[in-house]
């Protein structure tokens, strides 16, 4: 659960990996943006939400939220790699239930910014996102996978 | 055999690494249980009834004699002087203190080997025939397959958090050792037109709701095995069911939508995938074949010496274990040794660190420094000389180890049960000794031949108990264990499910019920029948009556 002292960070993410402005504006559902694509610029999409549908409107989305209700929750893992693989290249924030451990999982499945809902132990954080220089598969980071490696 | 190279070593190092870490966390307080509790079983460490349990993973249940004797290393410094051999090929220690682990995992990191993904929901330990390499009847060694799964589900970044655990199974011969059909995937190599493939089956398991997987794709190249593999994964991910651990694995999502419509998805999927270019090139997956070459067999032998005429077996204990637990080898002069870990009285999958220490030199003084965990808890020594089987079982008498009841009714796959797991209903292990003690007499063994007896502790089915020609199950009925009796399953190429045969029974009622089974058996069988043969001919009914009159 959220802790309440951080209540006044809000949507805010405290954590990014981007190097443009930050995007404002607060996200709307996956069923609002559908019923009028061209009138937001942010969307959240639930874990249950199949982030496919998006597919026709990546182009003009500057951020795309995908919620983490729960830390055992993984279908947003997959819903990044789609977006991902799909052209999507806008900001793409896990918010939730999201804790250090996952954050260098998360960030080669396609997200490059985090509102965990509890405070994140930076010292942790950054040893594990120094951790792992090689990675036996290719994601939607831009690391090469070891296989790469071994044969050019 | 795989050998690591830097990429593999640096991984598992970082692992260690990163492990230590997470414990130090946990234990200063600054990660809760619940937090810290996916993370250690991503590395084979479950909370017990007594202590920790430590997972060990034995990728497709191949070992070195160097990595055997480090597990007797660590069943002696870290645990209480012996290890269990699982039905996923691994090896787990029951009596570990959560501050030892990060250094057993260092430890274990010098003879690469690690528990990754041993427990969790997460892509598990790949599971492969025991006698792979080794045996006639394959089209390929199935082990580079399974490594190249292994590497690539390591640590895979999308897969780490599925909706629960996934095994995937690995065979290439008509015979199936593996239990392949009971697995989450089950792959089994193929040559179709000279060109090495897999079937892929989907949605196979055992636990509460047991499944046997359905083919969903004749042919997947080695080309496009983990684009396949990878969308098989993603749709599973994305439509698993998360609002109940009880129908989440992905043989109730098969299940759910049928085949076909998994089988679409996955087709829709894999199309998408295999543009991204996710496949090695096929130098990787020579490059690992390379690495499993057969080892330098001695070919000055003559066939002649060939199983069984060609050794002396003068002795008649001897002559026994050789016809009970030896497998003709491919190659001529050689054999395939089963070492059982289920002597009478034991603990079955239990073998001391001593004993491990023995199966390590005998590995490494006459079979070609390779040794198999079987997913029946016992132990293969796939590449040994046929000349040097006397010496074998005399130094495996000589351990305890030369118990000739391969397949027989007291080579008794068994769960943990109560003794040791949190999640069990009931006890496995005084049972399993209870069933040795009333089939005692070999000479009866023998004469009930192969009939393969599994015990689970409660509905999860760890021990199998669905595909056992004889299953038992375990469960709590009013404070009270009791023991449920199932028969006609199977593992094996003609897989089947147990079925249930009415009302439970006491520890000691079900083994008299066993024994009404086999007696029944004995009185109705034909020659050359099998029990499982007879239960098919003659059907459920006639078992039913011998067991509750």
């Amino acid at each position: 659960m959220a802790d309440p002292d951080q209540a006044d960070i809000g949507g805010e993410p405290r954590l990014r990996f981007r190097d443009d402005e930050p995007h404002d504006e607060p996200a709307v559902t996956l069923d609002a943006f559908l019923a009028d694509p061209g009138n937001a610029g942010a969307v959240r999409l639930e874990a249950g939400d199949d982030a496919r549908l998006l597919g026709p409107h990546l182009d003009r989305l500057a951020l795309v939220e995908v919620s983490f209700p729960s830390f055992r929750d993984g279908r947003g893992y997959s819903a990044a790699r789609l977006l991902r693989e799909a052209g999507y290249a806008g900001e793409l924030r896990a918010a939730g239930d999201v804790l250090v451990d996952q954050i260098p999982l998360m960030r080669r499945c396609g997200f490059d910014s985090f509102a965990p809902e509890a405070e994140v132990d930076a010292d942790a954080l950054n040893r594990a996102l120094d951790r792992y220089s090689l990675h036996y598969q290719a994601a939607a980071d831009a690391d090469a996978p070891v296989w790469r490696r071994r044969h050019g | 055999m795989y050998r690591y190279d830097e990429y593999d070593q640096a991984m598992v190092d970082a692992r260690v690494d990163e492990f230590r870490d997470q414990v130090a966390r946990r234990l200063s307080g600054r990660m809760t249980e619940d937090q810290f509790k996916p993370l250690r079983l991503m590395n084979g460490l479950y909370l017990q009834l007594h202590a920790y349990m430590l997972r060990v993973a034995v990728p497709y249940g191949t070992l070195s004699s160097r990595q055997t004797r480090m597990l007797a290393h660590v069943a002696r410094r870290y645990d209480r002087g012996y290890g269990h051999f699982t039905t996923r090929q691994n090896i787990q220690y029951n009596w570990i203190k959560l501050e030892d682990a990060p250094d057993i995992l260092a430890e274990l990191a010098t003879v690469e080997m690690h528990a990754i993904q041993t427990s969790g929901n997460c892509i598990r330990n790949i599971s492969a025939d025991q006698y792979a390499g080794a045996a006639a009847d394959e089209v390929a060694d199935p082990r580079p397959w399974a490594e190249l799964i292994r590497q690539w589900s390591s640590f895979h970044p999308e897969f780490s958090y599925l909706p629960r655990k996934f095994k995937i199974a690995v065979i290439a011969a008509a015979e199936d050792r593996a239990a392949m059909r009971l697995h989450d995937i089950g792959l089994r190599l193929i040559v179709r037109n000279g060109e090495l493939g897999a079937e892929v089956y989907a949605g196979g398991g055992m636990g509460r709701t047991p499944m046997i997987a359905p083919l969903i794709r004749d042919f997947v190249p080695a080309a496009d095995l983990l684009s396949y593999l990878e969308a098989a994964l993603r749709v599973y991910n994305r439509y698993g069911r998360r609002d109940n651990i009880y129908k989440a694995r992905i043989k109730i999502l098969v299940h759910e939508i049928g085949a076909d419509a998994y089988r679409a998805q996955v087709e829709e999927e894999f199309l998408a995938v295999k543009a991204l270019g996710i496949d090695p090139p096929a130098a990787e997956l020579a490059r690992i074949t390379a690495m499993f070459a057969p080892p330098p067999f001695t070919t000055d032998l003559p066939d002649a010496i060939d199983l069984p005429d060609a050794i002396d077996r003068t002795d008649p204990d001897f002559a026994i274990w050789v016809d009970r637990n030896v497998a003709a080898h491919k190659q001529p002069g050689h054999s395939i040794v089963n070492v059982s870990l289920k002597p009478a009285g034991g603990i079955p999958g239990d073998a001391s660190a001593d004993q491990i220490d023995v199966l390590a030199d005998l590995a490494e003084r006459y079979g070609h420094d390779e040794l198999r965990v079987t997913h029946a808890q016992n132990i293969v020594l796939p590449h040994v000389a046929t000349r040097d089987l006397p010496a074998v079982w005399a130094a495996l008498v000589k351990a305890g180890l030369a118990e000739a009841n391969l397949d027989l009714v007291t080579d008794i796959i068994a769960c943990p049960g109560l003794d040791y797991c949190s999640l069990a209903n009931a006890r496995s292990i005084p049972l399993a000794q209870k069933i040795q003690a009333r089939f005692a007499d070999p000479v009866r063994q023998r004469d009930l031949g192969e009939l393969k007896l599994k015990i689970s502790g409660c509905i999860n089915a760890c021990g199998h108990h669905h595909a056992g020609h004889i299953g038992i199950l375990g469960v709590d009925r009013k404070g009270v264990e009791n023991y449920q009796l199932l028969l006609g399953g199977s593992g094996a190429e003609d897989v089947s499910l147990g079925k249930i045969t009415g009302p439970g029974f006491s520890e000691d009622g079900v083994v008299d019920a066993i024994e009404r089974v086999t007696d029944r058996y004995v009185a109705v069988r034909q020659p050359g029948e099998r029990f499982l043969d007879t239960y098919r001919r003659v059907g459920f009914e006639t078992f039913k009556e011998a067991v509750y009159g």
